[in-house]
């Protein structure tokens, strides 16, 4: 496929391959990108039907489906298939399909490469799922994998480490290959303040890609050697410290969860101004802002620690510097605000999710801000509160904006357009039952009820039961949005090349036709 | 000092409402369990500083919130194509920009001020007027009075532990304080600066009263410490907060806090139980007598590993029954239950003699295991002395 040459006319449409090797050598960015978007999808789904095996477990009190050793199985593998194989593999599709179009390339610098992330990628879920079938259970020690509970792990404990091994080896190549493109193979005239928010966000994610996963395959390493070669770096007993490994993991944990977070703000960013018909507001500040956040998420990480017995002054230190992040996050959110200001705004889906997005998000960024206040973290910290926190921030944060922009993306891809009415429902089922999902989590955690239990005391049983039914409902309300994409994909009302009124003027991707051609840009398109 | 805007009684109010509301568009029925929306209190000036602290940023959190959707619905509602707002073009406006980053600072540092003077005094253990050593165990925790000599174990009550098992048919609200309540409580006596030293046997756990304002990890081979002084008399419950395995969620805490006379009472009570335990190694025990004991001592201390029956756990437990260990050489077990290996604890630093031996002897003779033989605490007691002797000289 690579061999192809491009001595051709623009709108040479190549056909692919036909069958299973279309995919398994593509090096195309939209088939790449596609076959990431399906993985998220699946994975999507899978990791939701563990979480439906913990909130069933959690709809009333006493045990009555699971034993607490397969419980914490479903919280440490919800937690890994979900960042590992759903949301960054999402933004991994979104990046090869848009960002090439978005700069007016005609593919990714490192095609091969490119195919090679996606096959790791795959191969490094199927290891992780597999370790459910294994002798002593999946990992069932928190996606966190702390030691030295970690290391009673049974047979799968190499297993999950290989496959972390594998999904960050994917993740450092698909960070490179986007970092490569965006530097080379921008259209003449496309200076880097020009480029779209989501191409800019996607380099600083990129770049944090590759500082901090080499980082978290070193501290699973020495797990491995921990537990195989008699080291002790994380065992008082031979000279280590268990709290070792915690440093290093929130070393790597922190920007990871920025990384899962800059992206979703690009996206916010692209989709605000189109509907508004408005130009973004504040891009310099906005561009400014995220690498601000890239540069404190380096330095904040032991926040996720503030109870491990740290010396005041770190304690103070990392207080400090938390509570600093809130001041680029709220010139994100004001600047969206200030972007929809004034206005000619309609709320297609797209739109929807995103105004949704800011709202929830900012709730989220609100607990996070009172998280930051350390004393106050000793009560929230490893409480419902904290998952209330975080869930906020990836379900209507970062969940909802892939939704959004799958909408937004979803007819330039298929050259249909999708159905507005039932993608509506789809929004209102989401938005109302994630709420009622995720809002009483709080009060659960102010009232005490600690993380990863299976069973708890009748005072949380109330607001338990209320979680668990909104679980059900936002889980079944996703089956909207595979049918929704399923009957796009197959046929629907034609879309325009531009699809969305006046979107011309924001991305060159919509100065392609619908649906885009297997080739796009093969001459680069001219920047004013 | 920081005044909650609304009274007590508006609070209350405005928490049934909308727990009743959420109650009744689920359709579900009234239930009689106490829930809680908001963080405790607490009984120690601390514990109100951070809930004083926990409500003002709170509040300055809803205020933003309010200010900032009120001008995005406010926008969302009057500039929509529909209305027929036309759009404005512009993209900039360095004041504004300014401003909205000056202000959000400013509030940050406001903040920080109370936030450090709060954790500078919890970060305070001087002077203590009792130290109590808190180790946790899977899934266990471990109380020692280094001042009085005092020491026990505390572990989910029997009542709970029947109830939690799956499909164990019994109503967890039937339950008193399920998975809530203790077989030994710590206790301690009330306005007195109780300082904790928090560590762990075996893997991460961390101690949480939240009654207390603070929860802080039990880390295997390190200390942590924490204090309370605790103003009012009463039972405060709390939990493991740190994931430790299968059991985290059955390993609560209780802590009773008494006046000093009671608390003094107790003290002697506890220490003359103590004397009469160790008393009990020095005779012969029957075997009736050591299989009941062995049978009371094995469901508190092993079954939740190697399970009630003995059957364990394939793949993580090994069996009991039938196993080659405990039908094998009684000193093969002996040393097994005493010194542990790997996740199987030694026990030899947990129990005392007669429970040592008693569970020893159970094991070989229940769990439909038929040795035949059983071990008297007169046999074990000199080797507890032997395994303890160096960590006694050890003045920590």
């Amino acid at each position: 496929m690579s061999a192809v040459t491009s001595a051709h006319d623009e709108h040479d449409d190549h056909g692919p391959k036909k069958g299973f090797m279309r995919w398994l050598t593509t090096t195309n960015h939209k088939d790449i990108g596609t076959m990431y978007l399906v993985f998220a999808l699946v994975m999507f789904f899978v990791g939701g039907a563990m979480a439906l095996v913990i909130r069933a477990e959690l709809f009333e009190p006493g045990l009555q489906f699971v034993n607490p050793q397969f419980f914490n199985s479903m919280t440490t593998m919800h937690a890994l298939i979900m960042i590992f194989g759903a949301v960054m593999p999402a933004f991994a599709g979104f990046a090869n399909w848009m960002i090439p179009m978005m700069i007016g390339a005609p593919d990714m610098a490192l095609p091969r490469m490119n195919n090679m992330s996606f096959w790791l990628l795959v191969a490094g879920g199927v290891l992780l799922f597999s370790t459910l079938f294994m002798e002593g259970g999946a990992p069932a020690a928190g996606w966190t994998m702390y030691p030295p509970l970690v290391l009673q792990t049974g047979n799968s404990l190499p297993f999950a480490i290989f496959s972390i091994h594998l999904l960050g080896v994917s993740s450092i190549m698909a960070a490179i290959n986007i970092v490569a493109t965006i530097f080379n193979m921008r259209a003449p005239g496309m200076g880097l303040m020009k480029m779209p928010m989501f191409v800019w966000t996607w380099l600083i994610t990129g770049f944090l890609l590759i500082a901090v996963m080499p980082v978290f395959a070193g501290a699973v390493t020495m797990l491995l050697t921990d537990r195989f070669f008699e080291t002790s770096f994380f065992d008082a007993a031979g000279g280590g410290d268990p709290v070792l490994y915690q440093h290093i993991f929130w070393f790597f944990g922190h920007p990871e969860v920025y990384i899962l977070i800059l992206p979703t703000f690009g996206l916010a960013s692209t989709i605000i101004p189109v509907f508004a018909r408005k130009p973004l507001f504040g891009y310099h500040s906005m561009v400014y802002a995220t690498i601000v956040i890239a540069f404190l998420s380096f330095v904040v990480w032991a926040h996720h620690m503030f109870t491990v017995g740290m010396p005041i002054a770190g304690e103070l230190f990392f207080m400090y510097a938390t509570m600093l992040v809130a001041v680029p996050t709220g010139v994100k959110v004001f600047n969206w605000i200030a972007t929809m200001w004034k206005g000619a705004m309609t709320f297609e889906t797209p739109m929807l999710f995103t105004v949704a997005f800011v709202v929830l998000f900012t709730l989220g960024g609100f607990s996070g801000l009172m998280l930051a206040i350390a004393p106050a973290d000793f009560q929230y910290h490893d409480s419902y509160f904290i998952v209330a926190h975080f869930h906020y921030v990836l379900v209507p944060g970062t969940v909802f904006m892939i939704i959004a922009g799958t909408y937004y993306w979803l007819p330039k891809w298929t050259g249909h357009r999708y159905n507005e009415k039932l993608a509506k429902v789809h929004f209102w089922m989401s938005t109302i039952s994630v709420n009622v999902l995720f809002f009483p989590q709080h009060f659960l955690g102010l009232a005490g009820m600690p993380r990863r239990i299976p069973d708890y005391a009748v005072q949380f049983a109330e607001f338990n039961m209320i979680s668990s039914v909104g679980g059900f409902l936002f889980g079944f309300s996703q089956l909207i949005f595979l049918y929704i994409i399923i009957k796009t994909i197959r046929g629907g009302e034609k879309a325009t090349g531009e699809v969305w009124e006046g979107a011309k003027k924001h991305g060159l991707e919509w100065t392609l036709p619908s649906p885009v051609p297997y080739h796009t840009f093969e001459t680069p398109p001219k920047i004013k | 000092m920081i005044k909650i805007m609304l009274g007590d009684f508006s609070v209350k109010k405005t928490k049934q409402i909308f727990a009743h509301l959420f109650l009744m568009l689920l359709g579900v029925g009234e239930a009689n369990a106490e829930y809680a929306l908001n963080m405790p209190r607490g009984v120690t000036r601390i514990s109100n500083d951070v809930y004083d602290l926990h409500m003002l940023i709170l509040w300055i959190c809803v205020v933003i919130g309010v200010l900032v959707f009120g001008v995005m619905f406010y926008s969302i509602y009057y500039h929509r194509k529909s209305v027929g707002h036309e759009a404005e073009q512009f993209h900039d406006n360095v004041k504004v920009e300014l401003l909205w980053t000056v202000i959000p600072t400013i509030i940050l540092v406001a903040m920080a001020i109370p936030a450090t003077k709060t954790m500078l005094e919890m970060d305070d253990v001087n002077e203590p007027d009792i130290t109590i050593k808190i180790t946790g165990w899977q899934w266990k925790w471990e109380y020692d009075y280094l001042d009085s000599g005092v020491h026990f174990f505390s572990s989910l009550d029997a009542e709970s532990n029947q109830a939690r098992q799956l499909n164990s048919g019994v109503e967890a609200a039937d339950v008193d304080n399920y998975l809530l309540n203790v077989d030994n409580p710590l206790v301690i006596p009330v306005n007195k600066k109780i300082r904790f030293l928090l560590t762990a046997a075996d893997v991460l756990h961390a101690w949480w009263v939240p009654e207390f304002g603070w929860k802080k990890d039990n880390v295997p081979g390190f200390i942590n410490d924490a204090w309370v002084s605790v103003q009012k008399p009463g039972i405060y419950r709390g939990q493991c907060a740190e994931l430790c395995g299968k059991d985290h969620g059955y390993m609560p805490i209780v802590v009773i806090a008494k006046e000093q006379a009671e608390y003094e009472q107790w003290l002697e009570e506890k220490k003359a139980q103590a004397l009469a335990e160790a008393s009990s190694a020095d005779r012969q025990w029957s075997q009736a007598e050591l299989m009941a004991k062995g049978a009371e001592v094995y469901q508190a201390n092993c079954a939740s590993c190697h399970m009630a029956d003995g059957q364990g756990v394939p793949g993580t437990f090994p069996a009991l029954a039938g196993s080659s260990i405990v039908t094998g050489a009684m000193d093969g077990e002996v040393a097994m239950v005493l010194n542990g290996r790997g996740m199987m604890p030694a026990f030899g630093a947990m129990l005392n003699a007669s429970d040592l031996a008693a569970v020893i002897s159970f094991t070989r003779n229940g769990l439909s295991n038929k040795v035949g033989d059983s071990v008297q605490p007169l046999i074990i007691k000199p080797m507890l002395a032997a395994m303890t002797q160096p960590e006694e000289d050890d003045d920590w």
